[in-house]
């Protein structure tokens, strides 16, 4: 058993200040153990969303010693022996109470990206037919929990507060994950170019840096998608061979019906 | 108070819970063309469907083509133990491979298989490969894209909002419920033609458990106050695999994916102790050698399965008795060895988060060494008891679906059942409290006095000068929970719970939350343990009254089935004294034809499903 101090954000979003609590440590213990601890014995109303308790439902989302993870996640034996570990609640976001944050707006941001919309000519008898090469990439970003670790990184949304302009890395995948479903016919690159905001992103990969489900949001999702929208707004070679022969078609998969 | 000044708000159908079963519920009424609320106390996409691994069973037929709906049926017969509502299980194998394709549809992607269909795959008590999955991540694939498909839906969503007690109109059916917002503190009221509950299980209430803060029987509590009958309630499920080390990770779900994919279970000796397990029921149809079972695992599929893949109950209870045998693990559970069965490669594929939890909470690579797995509280066969085609309880106007409704899987829940479950009967309640709401017509007033007293209950918790501590209580009914009404079972004990439950009973009247009504935990905390502590009361009493073992229910003073106690389902309400009433209510005969199926041997079976696929092929 080792003790350690912990300092705590206490307050909302117009005033708060860091409380200082003595906690003890048992072997295996995470941060928001130490934060449960707190809670039951000394605050009874210290505010902390969480769920799942492992990595799986991404509510736990805070920012410790200054880094955005998951409280859950990030275990005692990670700090060394003796240091004070500071918890603060998201930064990009307005803080509700303590380490609770206002996170709706990034349900606002899903809201605007257009639903799957899949090739009516692929459904077979026996559902869609799609092969696990064509699926995997997109695998890859709908792994993604909402935690909204990526959100709080991203420096677009976290110190310019372009929240208006900007729908910030997590639904940038979320859009890369339906535009590039092997079956998905809908077309959101306008929208992306013009209302998503994809040109801001300037590619310093602190998203992927902060994913805790490891996606490499930058490389696999982001850069293909800001790739797609030079392709068809700027390269003027694809600008006119669309101007001739219309806008290209998705090619599906072969079905073996 | 005058109930005018609260916020109203009106929806034709209002579901209570988010999870899988609330969103395809609020789904189907919405697209029943009803006014839809969905009220949920964590934020959208975070409920307890998030954390299921495993996968849904549908007897898609496209791993192993000699599955079909009545061959699922069986299965989910004989793993109930012929407990369930033989309506239930006939509908939920029916319906499940259309729910599953119509969530591809809505945007989840599978795992393929080389033709290009959704992969299925080997769980406990599935004949075939049947679990339709995403890696070991299904819930958050399930959820995610019932969310995703939902928003475009017209569905009013209501975020952290707890909801904390039904309201009923003269006739006595349900017309409204009132609510709390969590950052706030307010109350909200709604009025509703219909409400479905969604709100999931009450694993909370014992010390080890998979279950997250949420699972607080909420809707057991909440439907039992207002006159519904539970049923089925002494049947939890502790799923076999938990986390065991360190404690602050103990009963973490380790899903049953990774004896599906070919772990095993070994005691300190080294002993794969499953072989001397097996139960007769099951004997014909179970590996009784390492070599069949390995055959099997290499895809031979005239071997039989191995036995670590019996049903939930009887791997619980094994892993039970060699720790009691002093045969445990270093912490006191089993090992689970996948390292030495699969590639490391293969493991990271298939159980990817598996491997990454225990990387990061145990600091243990699953490709090289054996876990270390006990049972964990995990599941509620029984709960609100409804009609099987209406999913409506025995309140007008109150519906359920998902973990908080009883029926569907009698005394022992297949893994994989319950997400196909939520599919199933979330839309089934969903179409039914659709057809309801639309028979009802108009919106009826709220009682005042029913309003009022809600909210004085809540109110008083804070209001209070001094009181219990709702943690303290909290953690007192844990313990009382996993000592005395826990995996195994007898009258001594489970007397000495329910003397338990009533002292802390007593002591809940007069629980302090301290702070404001601002997003406080500690308030939180106190309301929920007045649902706790009826859900463990009526787990507790149901579990004295059947006395027998069957399935998740074992009696140590009872062993074994009872032809007898088959007869029945335990239902539990509130008594005019207020009181809790328990009664044996007789179960109606089943459906010939459905009996005939579950009770065939698996090769008759086998041999009449591919005549009935030959002939359909034909034509």
């Amino acid at each position: 058993m080792d003790k350690r101090t912990f300092r705590v954000y206490r307050g909302d979003n117009e005033r708060g200040e860091l409380k200082s609590y003595e906690v003890e440590i048992n072997e295996g213990m995470v941060v928001l153990d130490v934060i449960h601890q707190i809670q039951a014995e000394q605050e009874n109303d210290l505010a902390v969303r969480w769920n799942c308790k492992a990595g799986k439902c991404g509510s736990c989302s805070m920012e410790i010693n200054g880094k955005p993870k998951l409280a859950c996640m990030t275990r005692m034996n990670e700090y060394e022996p003796g240091q004070t570990i500071v918890v603060t609640p998201l930064k990009a976001f307005p803080v509700l109470k303590d380490l609770v944050s206002d996170v709706s707006w990034n349900y606002r941001q899903n809201e605007r990206i257009k639903p799957v919309k899949l090739a009516p000519e692929a459904k077979t008898d026996r559902g869609y037919v799609m092969y696990q090469k064509d699926v995997d990439r997109i695998q890859e970003f709908r792994k993604c929990i909402e935690c909204y670790l990526c959100q709080d990184v991203c420096h677009i949304l976290r110190d310019h507060d372009k929240q208006d302009a900007f729908i910030g890395p997590r639904f940038m995948i979320r859009v890369a994950s339906l535009e590039m479903h092997p079956l998905d016919i809908e077309d959101r690159l306008p929208e992306l170019k013009e209302e998503f905001g994809s040109g801001y992103c300037n590619i310093t990969r602190c998203c992927t840096d902060v994913c805790p489900e490891h996606i490499n949001l930058t490389d696999n999702g982001i850069i293909p998608l800001k790739e797609r929208v030079v392709d068809r707004f700027y390269d003027p070679v694809t600008i006119l061979r669309r101007k001739i022969f219309g806008p290209r078609k998705k090619k599906l998969p072969p079905i073996n019906k | 108070m005058d109930i005018s000044e609260i916020r109203t708000i009106e929806h034709d159908v209002l579901i209570v819970g988010a999870g899988g079963a609330g969103l395809s519920a609020a789904i189907e009424a919405s697209a029943q063309g009803m006014s839809t609320g969905i009220v949920m106390k964590s934020l959208l996409g975070k409920a307890h469907t998030v954390m299921a691994e495993g996968g849904m069973a549908a007897a898609l037929a496209n791993v192993d083509s000699r599955d079909h709906w009545k061959i699922h049926f069986r299965d989910t017969m004989r793993g109930g133990k012929f407990l369930n509502v033989w309506r239930m299980a006939e509908l939920h194998a029916k319906l499940a491979p259309e729910r599953v394709k119509l969530l591809e549809e809505w945007g989840a992607v599978f795992d393929r298989t080389k033709e290009g269909l959704i992969n299925q795959r080997n769980f406990g008590g599935h004949r075939y490969p049947r679990l339709a999955h995403v890696g070991d991540r299904t819930g958050l694939e399930m959820i995610r894209t019932l969310q995703d498909h939902g928003i475009h839906q017209g569905i009013e969503t209501y975020m952290e909002c707890t909801a904390l007690d039904l309201v009923k109109d003269e006739s006595g059916a349900v017309n409204g419920i009132v609510c709390m917002w969590r950052e706030t503190g307010n109350f909200i009221l709604f009025k509703a033609k219909a409400i479905i509950f969604a709100t999931g299980g009450g694993g909370k209430a014992w010390d080890v458990t998979s279950n997250s803060w949420e699972y607080t029987g909420d809707g057991y509590a909440m439907a039992y106050e207002a006159g519904a009958e539970l049923m089925d309630m002494e049947f939890n499920q502790f799923h076999p695999t938990g986390m065991v080390w360190p404690l602050s990770v103990k009963g973490i779900l380790v899903t049953e994916s990774v004896r599906g994919e070919g772990g095993i279970l070994l005691n300190s000796e080294g002993t794969r102790f499953m072989y001397n397990y097996i139960p007769d029921r099951f004997k014909s149809e179970t590996a009784d050698t390492e070599e069949e079972a390995a055959r099997w695992l290499a895809g031979d599929k005239n071997a039989r399965r191995p036995p670590e893949l019996l049903t939930r109950d009887v791997v619980a209870r094994a892993i039970n008795e060699e720790v009691k045998a002093g045969r445990g693990s270093k912490h006191g559970g089993a090992y689970l060895n996948i390292a030495t069965q699969r590639s490391a490669e293969d493991i990271k594929r298939k159980l990817p988060s598996m491997y990454h939890q225990f990387k990061v909470l145990a600091e243990l690579d699953i490709t090289k060494e054996p876990m270390e797995v006990g049972p964990t509280c995990h599941y509620f066969m029984g709960g609100i008891r409804v009609e099987a085609d209406t999913s409506m309880s025995t309140v007008p106007g109150l519906f359920a679906c998902g973990e908080c409704a009883a029926g569907m899987h009698g005394a022992n829940r297949l893994g994989g059942n319950s997400l196909s479950d939520l599919l199933v009967f979330g839309y089934l309640s969903g179409k039914s409290a659709a057809e309801y709401a639309r028979s009802k017509g108009t919106y009826t007033e709220l009682d005042a006095e029913q309003v009022n007293s809600i909210i004085r209950n809540a109110t008083s918790i804070l209001n209070r000068e001094s009181g219990e501590n709702p943690y303290l209580l909290h953690e007192a009914l844990e313990k009382n929970m996993q000592t005395n009404v826990g995996i195994i079972r007898k009258s001594e004990t489970l007397d000495k719970g329910i003397a338990e439950i009533e002292k802390l009973k007593q002591s809940y009247k007069s629980v302090k939350a301290k702070g404001t009504s601002q997003f406080n935990p500690g308030w939180h905390e106190a309301l929920s343990l007045r649902n706790l502590l009826i859900t463990a009361e009526s787990v507790a009493r149901a579990a004295l009254l059947r006395e027998e073992s069957r399935g998740a229910h074992t009696r140590e003073d009872f062993p074994g089935e009872q032809p007898e106690w088959l007869k029945y389902n335990i239902a539990i309400s509130k008594g005019a004294n207020g009181q809790m009433q328990l009664h044996k209510v007789g179960r109606d005969a089943p459906d010939r034809e459905l009996q005939r199926i579950a009770k065939s041997s698996i090769e008759d079976l086998e041999a009449e499903v591919a005549k009935e696929k030959q002939t359909s092929n034909l034509t």
